[in-house]
């Protein structure tokens, strides 16, 4: 189990570089939108919850990659 | 410690325990009404704050003011979560009852756009703001309040007291709004009638305030102060610390952040269906969705008190589970009761009834309700508004067209039983969690180290999902207008995030969390 929750470090890690990647991608087409709510929309995704869940899964998964949540 | 642990629940008897979960509760639970009533009141305001002309605009801003409530939580978690763990739980917590009290006062105060232009908004925004601020300081005070002096091996009974109050909230901000607007008559309410929920609140908030005035000081705070103990960097100490930082992140995507869209999922978002995709009626939809509450509320407790006995853990995390596996047949189910397409209708027995009304300016309102009915008992009403306006220089504006679904006893029952079963999630995930967050972090920075990854989970990814959801749903709609038939039920689509999220934190819960009652090592 130890093994497995250490090599699943990786898994969260390109996690959140899929997510972000996903993430930004779709925020930037909404904040070049027309409509108000589009923008709105982009750039809470952008600024809120990207560096979230990136940053967070990311570290997440270096600490679980580095045996942390072992014990 | 342990010594100390020992001690507290002989110290301390029933009657104090129930005076500071009362206190606490009451509290929590006025804070939450405060919030709620902003959201349940959504449309209204919008048509209040924000420019009338672009009404789907208005509307989303709102939403976007909504978000802002619950985007700024985790600063205020950051900020009172520090104040807490510095001064001690009793002050901070009265300080964001103020804040919180004082802001919702304020709103009820505000002229609309229509008297004092875009400083309607903005004075709106800014209290949201103040809000959202105080929320996040207020829900980890009174859990860790509670938490400290609840004795070991009962905590998750204790705390799901407080667990209790931000359901109980939304039940009743409800049933304020309803009361209202029942005996005040919609004309009046939506005219000034909404006011009242919201100055409603400072009596509330005074009589909250006397009572925690009385309340004594957490004895493990007390504890800690007086051994000179304290954090005196809370924050540095929580977020700069890997042997706790990696504990915040755990607790964020292995619990929190699950917890936070099912709990939004079966409350809110399950409100905003029934009324924006199934179109039922204003009173009835409410009226369901406070039924449903109210009657799973007491599972909070139940959870909670089970969680001592079998672990925070495995209840959880089937909460989550069972939101992923089941939430499309539950949405699917609620939209096929109010979908008048699949049902027969007798086109003998509808009725047109038009209406004029003449405003204080001179405008004339020609209102067009026609009424269907359909075999089952299902009535809907088309209702079209259009204004003409005294000044024959004004453009004509398009006219209003509203749908309202009223269901019939027995579909009307079963959409109560469906979202109760949402809510049932809710009272799995949420029950436990104020425990097991608590028991995740020691004493000295407890209150900040808890309050983060709650506000984060609760507040932005649960906070987020009626908004993505109806982002998701529109996406859909408008794929599946432009070809008809690439997306089966674009309805459901909006699922897709709270299910994803749960998901990912079901499997993380799964591997990482320990199925046992964490002991914290200093108290």
């Amino acid at each position: 189990m130890a093994s497995l929750k250490k090599y699943l470090g990786v898994v969260w890690i390109l996690l959140g570089i899929y997510a972000g990647y996903d993430r930004i991608t779709d925020s930037l087409i909404k904040i070049g939108s027309d409509k108000l709510e589009d923008r709105v929309f982009g750039w809470v995704v952008l600024c809120v919850l990207v560096p979230i869940v990136v940053g967070g899964l990311i570290l997440f998964g270096k600490y679980a990659l580095d045996g942390e949540y072992d014990s | 410690m342990s010594g100390s642990k020992a001690k507290k629940p002989q110290a301390i008897s029933n009657r104090t325990l129930f005076s500071v979960i009362s206190a606490s509760s009451v509290g929590t639970l006025i804070e939450w009404y405060d919030f709620y009533i902003f959201g349940s009141l959504a449309a209204i305001l919008s048509s209040q704050f924000f420019p009338k002309d672009n009404p789907t605009a208005a509307l989303l801003s709102t939403l976007a003011t909504f978000a802002a409530g619950f985007v700024v939580r985790p600063f205020g978690a950051l900020v009172f979560g520090r104040l807490g763990d510095l001064v001690g739980r009793k002050y901070t917590f009265l300080v964001t009852l103020v804040l919180m009290g004082g802001s919702t006062f304020a709103i009820g105060l505000i002229p609309g756009y229509a008297t004092i232009g875009f400083w309607a908004p903005l004075l709106v925004l800014l209290l949201r703001l103040i809000q959202g601020l105080a929320l996040g300081g207020e829900y980890g005070g009174a859990a860790t309040y509670v938490a400290e002096y609840a004795p070991e091996g009962r905590r998750g009974y204790y705390t799901s007291f407080i667990q209790t109050t931000a359901t109980l909230g939304l039940f009743v901000s409800l049933g304020v709004i309803l009361l209202t607007r029942e005996s005040l008559g919609v004309d009046k309410f939506s005219d000034w009638g909404w006011r009242v929920p919201f100055l409603l609140s400072i009596l509330l908030v005074a009589v909250s305030i006397v009572i925690r005035l009385r309340m004594a000081e957490s004895p493990l705070f007390s504890k800690l102060k007086t051994e000179g103990n304290l954090s005196k960097n809370p924050l540095a100490e929580s977020f700069g610390k890997k042997q706790n930082l990696k504990m915040v992140l755990l607790a964020l995507f292995g619990a929190t952040a699950g917890q936070g869209v099912i709990w939004y999922t079966g409350q809110f978002y399950a409100l905003s269906f029934i009324q924006k995709a199934c179109n039922i009626e204003f009173v009835q939809s409410n009226t369901i969705v406070a039924i449903a509450l109210l009657a799973a509320t007491p599972l909070f407790v139940v959870f909670g008190g089970l969680s001592d006995r079998i672990g925070r853990k495995g209840i959880m995390l089937a909460g989550m589970a069972l939101g992923v596996l089941t939430y499309r047949p539950i949405y699917d189910k609620m939209y096929s009761l109010a979908d008048v397409s699949q049902k027969q209708e007798f086109t003998d027995a509808q009725t047109i009834n038009r209406t004029l009304a003449k405003q204080e300016n001179g405008d004339l309102i020609m209102t067009m309700t026609t009424t269907h009915f359909y075999a089952g008992g299902l009535v809907a009403k088309d209702i079209e508004k259009s204004v003409t306006s005294s000044n024959a220089t004004n453009a004509p504006t398009k006219p209003e067209i509203t749908k309202a679904v009223t269901l019939p006893t027995g579909s009307f029952w079963l959409m109560v039983l469906l979202i109760f079963v949402q809510v049932v999630y809710v009272t799995m995930v949420y029950g436990p969690i104020a425990a097991f967050l608590v028991e995740l972090f020691p004493t000295r920075i407890r209150y900040t180290s808890m309050s983060l990854p709650y506000h984060i989970g609760n507040g932005i990814f649960g906070g987020l999902t009626p908004f993505i959801a109806t982002a998701l749903v529109a996406t859909a709609t408008k794929a599946n207008d432009a070809v008809p038939g690439s997306v089966a039920k674009p309805y459901l689509e909006g699922l897709w995030y709270p299910m994803l999220v749960a998901g990912v934190c079901f499997v993380i819960g799964l591997l990482y969390l320990n199925n046992k009652s964490y002991s914290t090592a200093d108290d």
